[in-house]
């Protein structure tokens, strides 16, 4: 079986200085096990044989579960697949002829560092900013010493698997990072050990969130569409419902 | 594989970001200049705005009883609490505080815009494609522009009448008929047009102002948004039954 042909427009950024271009590529021979990433390193190994500079790009796992990879897709982060981190979309979601373009995450609190490598370190300051608890250290407690009933456990957990992607920030039409930070505050707000700084929480990561120059949320339920986790639109209330209600 | 130390020869690292202290120290924000509260304070006005369009959609639909009831509901609301306070206080209290929502919608609602803009400097190139919002979610700013454009018109023409052929001199019932008169017709488009601007904006606004105060939940947000958008149509529709009915000489 042949592969697939496939045009591509991809963001080209020298560094965080330069102004960065589209540029075209052509991919022949592409098999539709690959993945975005694989097709995208065929294309890079082409690139270096020719003595060009390769594509650069994030990623780490490959296996959908750190969030390094983020790029849009056709104008969708992630690309169209639902709950699909970039990873893991294979090339058998294209068709022989398809023109793809490829660009990072825009938005001014993610710089582009390279090509389609933004900088998501708002998302670390977000973090630090309240999205821990305070434990007793030493060593690990009891399991169930602190009961968690089933429902928050749960919750919690869906919480938790947000990767800090970025896709909610890449597909707001405000730039808002607002799916992110409301999954950190659910995610610690339902447990039990993470009642003592709940208030203090909420009022820190929003506020780091605007400091950063991400845009306000207007509900528009792009970001959990293209969630790779399907973080959704509860976590959002509940983090207005913390943020309000805080002392 | 890729060479990251290759690939990423000029990869310095992001010395205007890192750590990314806001250039200029980001203006300390409360609880209301914050985003999350600026689009509180957008969900506190604009509930504020929807009990007056209530009051005000089931206000006019006394048009439907004749001149009579209509004039002496329009005077009910100047002489409300009479003789307790003067002619017009209530009234004139609900005006400020009508005054004051708009006024703060709509500054909440610019900032939030301009800040947005400021969040994505560079467009996609790819035409984006809208994965869940509506035409209604889509449309909340421009139409916002529409709705204030057509509230002037709507207070000149109505409410001071100097855009009226009854003037401000004519019962409230004579400035509603000749307003709406057929050979006004483009009065009536207008209105028609941004009756339909109101409950777009309010088919998103009215569920995404719960989801903002926090009251959403995944169990009520479909149930939610049935309900915003049975409730804006039916408002439309009372809003648009008065000058269709004058337009077509049900009312005259
Ligand atoms: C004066 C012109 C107006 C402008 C510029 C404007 C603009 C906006 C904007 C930008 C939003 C946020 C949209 C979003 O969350 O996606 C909004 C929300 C809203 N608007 Fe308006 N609007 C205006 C007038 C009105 C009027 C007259 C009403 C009521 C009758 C109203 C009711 C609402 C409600 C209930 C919300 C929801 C608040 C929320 O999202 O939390 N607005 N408006
Ligand atoms: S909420 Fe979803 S889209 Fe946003 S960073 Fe987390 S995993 Fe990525
Ligand atoms: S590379 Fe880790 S999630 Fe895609």
């Amino acid at each position: 079986m042949s592969g697939m042909n496939l045009t591509l427009r991809v963001w080209r950024q020298k560094g965080p200085d330069d102004e960065g271009r589209m540029a075209t590529y052509k991919v022949e021979d592409v098999s539709p096990d690959m993945s975005f990433l694989e097709m995208l390193d065929v294309l890079n190994d082409r690139l270096i044989v020719a003595g060009d500079e390769p594509i650069a790009f994030d990623h780490d796992c490959r296996e959908g579960i750190c969030g390094m990879c983020g790029m849009v897709i056709n104008g969708v982060a992630h690309g169209e697949q639902r709950a699909t981190t970039t990873c893991q979309l294979h090339m058998r979601h294209f068709k022989d002829g398809d023109t793809i373009t490829i660009e990072p995450w825009r938005a001014s609190a993610f710089p582009v560092v390279k090509d389609l490598v933004v900088d998501r370190s708002a998302f670390d300051r977000i973090i630090q900013a309240g999205g821990f608890i305070s434990v007793p250290a030493g060593s690990a407690p009891d399991a169930h010493s602190v009961p968690v009933p089933k429902d928050s456990a749960d919750a919690a957990f869906d919480a938790a698997t947000c990767i800090g992607c970025g896709a909610c920030v890449a597909a707001c039409p405000n730039g808002s990072a607002s799916l992110f930070t409301a999954a950190k505050i659910t995610h610690l707000g339902l447990l039990p050990q993470g009642q003592p700084e709940r208030d203090s929480r909420a009022k820190a990561m929003v506020e780091q969130m605007d400091a950063e120059g991400f845009g306000g949320c207007t509900n528009t339920g792009e970001c959990t569409v293209v969630c790779p986790k399907g973080i959704s639109l509860d976590a959002i209330a509940r983090m207005n419902r913390d943020y309000l209600s805080a002392k | 594989m890729i060479d990251r130390g290759e690939a990423t020869d000029s990869v310095r690292p992001p010395a205007a970001h890192s750590p990314k202290k806001p250039t200029k120290p980001a203006a300390k924000t409360g609880r209301f200049t914050s985003t999350n509260g600026k689009k509180a304070v957008m969900a506190v006005t604009g509930a504020i705005m929807v009990l007056f369009l209530i009051g005000h959609v089931l206000g006019n639909l006394k048009v439907f009883s004749g001149a009579q009831s209509f004039n002496d509901y329009a005077e009910f609301l100047r002489t409300a609490g009479e003789p307790a306070v003067p002619r017009r206080t209530v009234l004139t209290l609900v005006e400020i505080v009508l005054v004051l929502a708009v006024g703060l919608h709509m500054w909440s609602a610019i900032s939030l815009a301009r800040r947005a803009a400021k969040a994505r400097p560079v467009k996609y190139a790819a035409k984006r494609k809208n994965q869940a919002g509506g035409y209604a979610t889509r449309t909340m700013r421009w139409g916002g522009v529409i709705i204030v454009l057509f509230l002037i018109w709507h207070l000149l023409d109505l409410t001071f009448g100097v855009a009226n052929p009854a003037g401000s001199a004519g019962l409230p019932y004579d400035r509603m008929v000749q307003g709406f008169a057929p050979e006004r017709w483009w009065v009536t488009l207008f209105y028609a047009v941004s009756l339909v601007m109101v409950g777009l904006h309010l088919r998103h606004g009215l569920w995404s102002a719960v989801q903002t105060l926090g009251l959403a939940s995944g169990r009520t947000r479909k149930g939610l948004q049935l309900a915003a958008a049975a409730f804006s149509l039916v408002l439309v529709i009372g809003f648009l039954a008065v000058p269709f009915a004058v337009m077509i000489g049900v009312v005259k």
